[in-house]
C-alpha cells in the first residue's frame, strides 16, 4: 500500500514514435496452406478411387437404394429408433430423478437397473426377451398368491419380434440415458434449485422448468450421440430375424451375392439418417443455448445469406434495406 | 433511476422512529422454552398500519456435522422492521437467515412468522415437520435474495419475475406479466425486461432478483449478502433499491458487510459471532457505543477510520 512508485515524469521517459499513419498487416500462416493442399489431395484421391473402381458396383447400389424392400426396412429401422429412443429417454429421465432422489430405495433400484443393463450385452438381452416364453410360459396380471386373474396370455403371443426388439433396445437405452441425464442435472448449479424452492416452486416444476432446460445443454450432445448410436444399433435386431434395414439387405445379398454393394446401400442410408439428425442436433442445441450465450452465433444458413448479401450482391450504397 | 414506491408516510416515519430493546417476545403456542437473548424493536404508534411480517426466532440451534453453527439464537423483528445482521464470516449469519424460510432445517428451537410456525406444525406436544407442499406455500410469504443472484439463466428478466407467480401461485400469465413489468419498473429495469441474465450487469441482475422476490408479495424479504458479489461501483444501485424497500412496510432481514448501509437503513443492528448474537440494538448503540469487547474489535477491523457516526 505504502510502496507506490512515483509517476514517470515527462522528461525521463523516451518519446513514443507516432505510428498512426502505419497500416496494420495480419499475421500470415503459410503452413495452413500446405496442410490444406495435402488434405485436399488425399480427399481427391479417395474420391477418384470410389468413382473409377468398378468393383464398388455403383449401378447395383443405385438399383437397390430405393427398392421397395429396402425402403420398408428403412421405415422399420426409423420406427425402432424413434420408439426405443423416446421410451428410453423418458424412462432414463425417471431413472435419473430416482437416482438423485433422497430415498435410498429409489436410488438403489435405479442404480441396480443401470448396473444390470449396462453390464450385459445387448445381443444377450434381445435373445433373452425373445425367448422369455421359454422361461415363463404365461404372463398374467392378478393378485399374487391367489387365483384371481384379471389378465392372462401366452408369453410367445405377447412377445413378438417387434416387442422383443423394442423392449431390449428401450431398456438398454434407458440405462445409458439415465446416466447422461443425471450428468446433465448435476451440471446445473445448486443455487438454481435453492432459488426455485425459496420461491415456492413445487419439486416437479423445479425439475422440468428450471433444472432440465439448463441441463439440456449438457445432455444434448451426449443424447444425440446415443440416438445416432441407436440408429445403427438397431441393426443388431437382425438376430431376431426382424426385417429392419440391415436384415433386409442381408436377405437380398444372400440371394443375389452382391454383398458389398448392398452393404453400401445400408451404409448410405445410415449416413443420410445421421446427417439429418446432426442438423436437428445443431438447431436443438441452439434453441437450448438461449440465455447461455450473450449473442447466438449465426447459423450456417444465415452465414451463407450474409455472405451472399455482402459479397455477391454488394452494392456501394446501403440505404435500401 | 426511476424507482417509484407507494410508501406511506407512516411507514417511512416508522423506519426513522427510534427502535428500542425490549424483553417481550410474543408468546408462541406450546410452552415457551428458555430464551437466551431476545431483542424486539418495539412497535411505535407510527406503524400501526404495518401489521404483517412479525418474525420471532426462538432459541434456534443448527449443526453441520460436529460443528454447531447456531448455538441458540433468538431474535424478533417487528412488522415492517429492518434488521441488519453483521458479523465475521462463519458466524452463522447466513445460516440463520436460511432457517427463516426453512431452506435450512433447525436442530432445535423454532421460528414463527405472525405467530405461525415455519416448517412445522403442532400435533399433541410435538412439532411435526410440514409436508413439502405446505412448506412451499409458506415460502411464498418470504422472499429471498441471494449473494450470487441465482437468476434462472435460460429465462429473460421478466420470465424470471413471473415464473413463481404463475407456477406457485397459479396467477394468470397476463396478470403476472403486468405485475412483473411494474416490479421491473420499480427496480429501474423496465427497458431490460427481455434481456437474459447474462446480458445484464451484476447490479442489474441483483435488481431483477429483488423484483423476482417481490413478485410473490411477501411479508418478509431476506437478503443474503446481496452486494458481496458485485463490483464496488455497482453496489449502490442495489443498496438504493433496498433503501426504498425499507420504507415500504415489508419486513427486511439483511445480512451484509456494508456497514455504512447498515447504519443508514437498519432500525435494529444484530452483531453475531460464533453462532450467537453477541449484542443487538439501534445502529447508534451498536456502531457508536458497543457494550461488548468482541463487537468493538470487529468494528475496529471492518470500519475505516474515516467512518463516523
Amino acid at each position: 500500500m505504502s510502496a507506490i512508485a512515483p509517476p514517470a515524469t515527462a522528461d525521463t521517459a523516451p518519446p513514443t514514435p507516432d505510428y498512426s499513419e502505419y497500416k496494420l498487416v495480419p499475421a500470415r500462416h503459410p503452413w495452413r496452406w500446405v496442410g490444406t493442399v495435402l488434405v485436399a489431395a488425399g480427399v481427391a484421391a479417395i474420391a477418384w478411387s470410389l468413382v473409377t473402381n468398378p468393383r464398388w458396383e455403383w449401378g447395383v447400389v443405385a438399383e437397390w437404394f430405393t427398392a421397395q424392400s429396402v425402403v420398408n426396412g428403412l421405415i422399420e429401422t426409423l420406427k425402432l429408433t424413434a420408439i426405443s429412443g423416446v421410451l428410453g429417454f423418458v424412462l432414463g429421465f425417471i431413472l435419473a430423478l430416482m437416482r438423485l432422489s433422497a430415498s435410498p430405495l429409489l436410488v438403489s433400484v435405479s442404480w441396480t437397473f443401470s448396473w444390470i443393463f449396462r453390464s450385459t450385452p445387448l445381443l444377450v438381452q434381445l435373445l433373452l426377451w425373445y425367448n422369455l416364453g421359454y422361461l415363463y410360459e404365461k404372463i398374467s396380471l392378478g393378485i399374487p398368491f391367489t387365483d384371481v386373474r384379471f389378465f392372462e396370455a401366452q408369453t410367445t403371443t405377447l412377445i413378438s419380434q417387434f416387442a422383443a426388439a423394442v423392449l431390449g433396445l428401450t431398456l438398454n437405452q434407458a440405462a445409458y440415458s439415465a446416466e447422461i441425464i443425471r450428468g446433465g442435472i448435476l451440471s446445473v448449479d445448486q443455487g438454481q434449485l435453492e432459488a426455485a424452492s425459496a420461491l415456492g416452486i413445487p419439486a416437479w416444476k423445479r425439475s422440468t422448468r428450471i433444472v432440465l432446460p439448463q441441463a439440456m445443454r449438457a445432455i444434448l450432445p451426449n443424447a444425440f450421440n446415443e440416438i445416432i448410436g441407436l440408429v445403427k444399433g438397431t441393426s443388431i435386431v437382425y438376430v431376431l430375424a426382424y426385417s429392419e434395414l440391415f436384415y433386409t439387405v442381408q436377405v437380398i445379398y444372400n440371394r443375389t451375392q452382391q454383398v458389398l454393394p448392398l452393404l453400401l446401400v445400408a451404409t448410405l442410408w445410415y449416413v443420410v439418417i445421421t446427417s439429418v439428425l446432426s442438423v436437428f442436433q445443431y438447431y436443438i442445441e441452439r434453441h437450448f443455448s438461449k440465455g447461455a450465450l450473450r449473442t447466438l452465433p449465426l447459423t450456417p444458413l444465415q452465414k451463407a445469406r450474409k455472405f451472399f448479401t455482402t459479397h455477391v450482391a454488394a452494392t456501394p450504397t446501403k440505404e435500401t434495406r | 433511476m426511476t424507482t417509484v414506491f407507494s410508501s406511506s408516510e407512516a411507514a417511512a416515519a416508522a423506519h426513522l422512529a427510534e427502535a428500542k430493546l425490549a424483553e417481550e417476545p410474543s408468546a408462541p403456542q406450546g410452552g415457551a422454552p428458555q430464551r437466551e437473548r431476545t431483542t424486539t424493536a418495539r412497535p411505535t404508534a407510527a406503524d400501526t398500519k404495518v401489521t404483517r411480517g412479525q418474525v420471532d426466532i426462538t432459541n434456534v440451534r443448527k449443526s453441520f456435522g460436529a460443528t454447531e453453527v447456531l448455538k441458540g439464537v433468538s431474535l424478533s423483528v417487528r412488522p415492517g422492521g429492518v434488521a441488519v445482521i453483521v458479523g465475521p464470516s462463519g458466524s452463522g449469519k447466513s445460516t440463520l437467515l436460511r432457517t427463516i424460510n426453512h431452506l435450512e432445517k433447525v436442530d432445535g428451537g423454532y421460528i414463527t412468522i405472525d405467530g405461525e410456525l415455519v416448517g412445522y406444525e403442532v400435533r399433541g406436544n410435538k412439532l411435526h415437520e410440514l409436508r413439502e407442499k405446505d412448506i412451499l406455500k409458506q415460502r411464498t410469504n418470504i422472499g429471498m435474495v441471494f449473494q450470487s443472484f441465482n437468476l434462472f439463466p435460460h429465462l429473460t428478466a421478466l420470465e424470471n419475475v413471473i415464473e413463481a407467480p404463475i407456477v406457485a401461485q397459479k396467477r394468470s400469465k397476463a396478470e403476472a406479466r403486468k405485475r412483473g413489468l411494474e416490479l421491473l419498473d420499480r427496480v429501474g429495469l423496465k427497458d431490460r425486461a427481455d434481456a437474459y441474465p447474462r446480458q445484464l450487469s451484476g447490479g442489474q441482475q441483483q435488481r431483477v432478483a429483488i423484483a423476482r422476490a417481490l413478485a410473490l408479495d411477501p411479508k418478509i424479504l431476506l437478503f443474503d449478502e446481496p452486494t458481496s458479489a458485485l463490483d464496488p461501483e455497482l453496489v449502490n444501485e442495489v443498496l438504493d433499491v433496498i433503501r426504498e424497500l425499507a420504507k415500504s412496510g415489508t419486513t427486511l432481514i439483511i445480512v451484509t458487510h456494508e456497514m455504512g448501509f447498515a447504519r443508514d437503513v437498519a432500525d435494529t443492528v444484530v452483531f453475531m459471532d460464533q453462532g450467537q448474537i453477541v449484542e443487538s440494538g439501534t445502529p447508534q448503540d451498536i456502531f457508536a457505543n458497543p457494550r461488548e469487547e468482541r463487537t468493538r474489535s470487529f468494528f475496529s477491523k471492518v470500519i475505516e477510520p474515516a467512518f463516523n457516526i
